[in-house]
């Protein structure tokens, strides 16, 4: 009778211990997306201040009459921009105000003057995007001087908040209130598909040949340990042969996605492999033994049946496998990832960088405007993987069949 | 202690004449000596007349099929379809099965039965080679089908098996639907030349495995949502579809209930006459219902082969006598 209640006992408490477990991970998890959260999302919005610009009195010397067609963009580019903002600036707001717009307002107004060109004979009100300085503190975290100007814009209503799209459309700038992850996700999604291209099929056919080809002996049984053993190999060792192989013997371009996703292959492939093979063993005898029995040769076995069946679990270990690649950096900066790359790669073959190097640089920043850009960032590197996975769940779901 | 008990025979117990060597004897007379070989097995049933010590397990006098063991069909000079000839098979250095010589004829049931691990399986897949799927596994002696020697390098693997069909202890129907499980096999031969023309084999597959009108309106089902007997019923369809000559069955029923074992039992007597069969049991009744030869094997050895009829009702050796009266196995 004491013995039962014991029993009882103990189960109570390990039904509580794994209840405490979960709970904590939980904790752990809500915790890290409200952080991200709350730091984040006002990377997605920027302020925008009024400007009323007399294009007459500034010194941009263009001719409206002139810009028409696919090099209007380039003439305007050619004209002092910023200084007739900041011209405009200090006429409305004063000598203080000379500094307080981003960079990319000249693309707005470049964007104003290509969409009509008539507004160069008068003066236009534009809604511009404010320096990184005043967006801090109009968010609440600037400095006093700066801070100063948002109470004065907002008592003329000049002031207002917008969705950030440059963050989803530009890529890296030295101004934080210009930058934007597109370069660093285009260097991403170039880099993994290039990763999934070379370490899938590879890792897929290693395992397939040492599970159903490969004599068990001790040369596969050692090939089996060598291949464990690399799939524990650490992340920046992947990256210094990367540099060796790919860059310093192949001379393949520096900083591309071509090489990254190379390197990152090689970093996958031992764990696809390890869950290709596992898969395959979970595959029953008694199939290949039927179709073996109606006159299939091994090769027909393996691929009409046994690794159909067996797609499921691959899949799931390449979703481990590409995830741990997607969030890779270490092996990335071996390569030359790490490079200021302003313009999104066009190519596999051009300069980009990827986004959790991208998150990195951002951190390593001092100007406190990228303080949120890289928690903005860090959720859309959350939302880009949980796509991705997403995705490679429901191609497993697909291929899952029962037997 | 209780099995020992039972086992008055110790297994090493020499046998006066091992019916192998008999049966090698009479390989050696030619092939059309062969029934002079069994006659004369015959013969040695009078020194072991040990059937009265013990009632049989089965009541021969029930079982109809027994006696229609086609005695002019069997004394007409035929060659088999497929004979072994002192067949060994080892794993790594084990010696699973030693001196094994059978014949198969086309048209008869032939029913291996003896106690687990007495190597009636592990013969069974000799006759088509699926020992190769074993790495250890080593098999010596002399196999053959239609006079061809099915254990040479020669032999193209993937034919032989195409040519002789095997059905599993376990029903083990791909998991797809229940067309594909059939068209499988005609499919990778190429038996089709159209679409029509599979649908045709499809369905005389099914319709000769007795499951065309249980399965006809699910045709695209999964063959892994049919029940145990339809399954097994599916993979005899699909070991049909490729238009075998022989079909080996390893303990085809085991997984069954009575009802869906009594329609396979059916099955093959249906299908006797068309393809030859092999048939693994451990269930005695079975092999008396189904089969017109039986051979009996005991720790690797054939101990005796001959007509089922005079397997269990005039057994010569007396370790078939204590297996077959349920002394052991």
């Amino acid at each position: 009778m004491r013995q039962l209640r014991g029993r009882y006992a103990a189960e109570r408490r390990f039904r509580a211990f794994g209840f405490i477990a979960v709970a904590l991970s939980v904790a752990f998890l809500a915790f890290l997306l409200v952080n991200m959260a709350s730091k984040g999302l006002g990377g997605f919005t920027r302020y925008e201040a009024s400007l009323q610009i007399n294009f007459p009195q500034t010194d941009l010397f263009l001719d409206p009459a002139q810009l028409h067609g696919p090099d209007a963009a380039q003439t305007i580019a050619g004209a002092d921009l910023s200084g007739a903002i900041s011209k405009a600036a200090t006429a409305a707001y004063g000598a203080d105000a000379a500094n307080i717009f981003s960079d990319a307002a000249t693309t707005v107004v470049t964007n104003a003057i290509v969409k009509d060109p008539q507004i160069l004979t008068g003066s236009t009100t534009l809604w511009l995007p404010v320096a990184s300085k005043i967006d801090v503190a109009a968010k609440g975290d600037g400095e006093a001087a700066s801070e100063k100007l948002v109470s004065e814009f907002n008592q003329k209503h000049a002031l207002r908040r917008t969705f950030n799209s440059d963050f989803l459309e530009a890529s890296d700038a030295t101004d934080p209130s210009a930058v934007g992850v597109w370069g660093a996700l285009k260097g991403s999604f170039l880099t993994i598909i290039v990763t999934i291209l070379l370490a899938f099929p590879i890792g897929v056919l290693a395992a397939v040949y040492l599970e159903e080809f490969a004599a068990k002996n001790r040369w596969t049984d050692f090939l089996e340990v060598s291949i464990n053993n690399l799939a524990a190999v650490p992340s920046i060792i992947f990256g210094l042969l990367g540099l060796a192989v790919f860059l310093d013997f192949m001379n393949l371009p520096r900083s591309a996605p071509l090489v990254g996703g190379l390197t990152l292959a090689l970093m996958t492939f031992p764990v696809i492999v390890i869950a290709g093979r596992n898969a395959i063993k979970t595959v029953p005898p008694s199939i290949r033994d039927a179709a073996l029995g109606v006159g299939a040769s091994r090769m027909q076995v393996t691929f009409h049946h046994v690794l159909p069946l067996a797609l499921p679990g691959i899949l799931t270990g390449t979703i481990i496998g590409v995830a741990r690649a997607l969030g890779e950096t270490a092996p990335l900066l071996m390569i030359g990832m790490r490079a200021f790359v302003a313009a999104p790669p066009g190519g596999i073959t051009d300069p980009a960088t990827v986004l959790p190097v991208q998150i990195f640089l951002w951190s390593d920043e001092v100007d406190r405007g990228f303080v949120e850009k890289t928690s903005a960032a860090i959720i859309v590197l959350l939302l880009f993987m949980l796509v991705m996975n997403g995705l490679a769940i429901y191609l497993r779901n697909r291929f899952e069949r029962r037997w | 202690m209780d099995m020992k008990e039972k086992q008055p025979i110790t297994p090493t117990t020499p046998v006066p004449t091992t019916s192998s060597a008999i049966a090698a004897e009479a390989k050696a007379k030619g092939p059309s000596t062969a029934e002079q070989g069994e006659s004369q097995m015959r013969d040695g049933v009078a020194a072991h007349s040990a059937a009265e010590q013990a009632a049989p397990l089965v009541d021969v006098s029930k079982l109809e099929n027994v006696q229609d063991a086609s005695d002019e069909q069997i004394k007409t000079n035929r060659e088999p379809k497929m004979s072994a000839d002192r067949v060994g098979v080892f794993y790594g250095d084990k010696q699973a099965l030693k001196d094994v010589s059978i014949k198969i004829y086309d048209d008869l049931v032939t029913a291996f039965i003896g106690p687990s691990g007495c190597g009636k399986s592990t013969f069974l897949r000799c006759l088509n080679r699926m020992n190769d799927t074993i790495p250890s596994a080593r098999v010596t002696g002399r196999i053959e089908l239609d006079g061809d020697d099915i254990t040479s390098s020669s032999m193209d693997v993937v034919q032989l098996r195409a040519r002789v069909g095997m059905v599993f202890q376990k029903p083990n129907p791909f998991p797809k639907s229940i067309y594909e499980n059939v068209a499988y096999g005609p499919r990778i031969h190429g038996l089709s030349k159209s679409k029509t023309e599979l649908d045709g084999i499809v369905e005389t597959s099914l319709k000769r495995a007795g499951l065309w009108d249980e399965v006809k309106d699910r045709l695209q089902e999964s063959g892994t949502a049919l029940s145990g007997g339809q399954q097994q019923r599916l993979c005899i369809a699909r070991a049909i579809a490729v238009n075998p000559e022989v079909i080996l069955m390893d303990e085809p029923c085991s997984a069954l209930d009575p009802i869906a074992t009594a329609k396979i039992e059916e099955l093959i007597h249906e299908l006797r006459g068309r393809y030859a069969i092999a048939i693994v049991t451990h269930n005695m009744q079975q092999a008396a219902r189904v089969s017109q030869r039986t051979a009996f094997f005991h720790l690797g050895e054939l101990v005796e082969y001959g007509k089922t009829s005079e397997i269990f009702t005039n057994p010569r050796q007396q370790r078939t006598q204590d297996y077959i009266t349920g002394r052991y196995g």
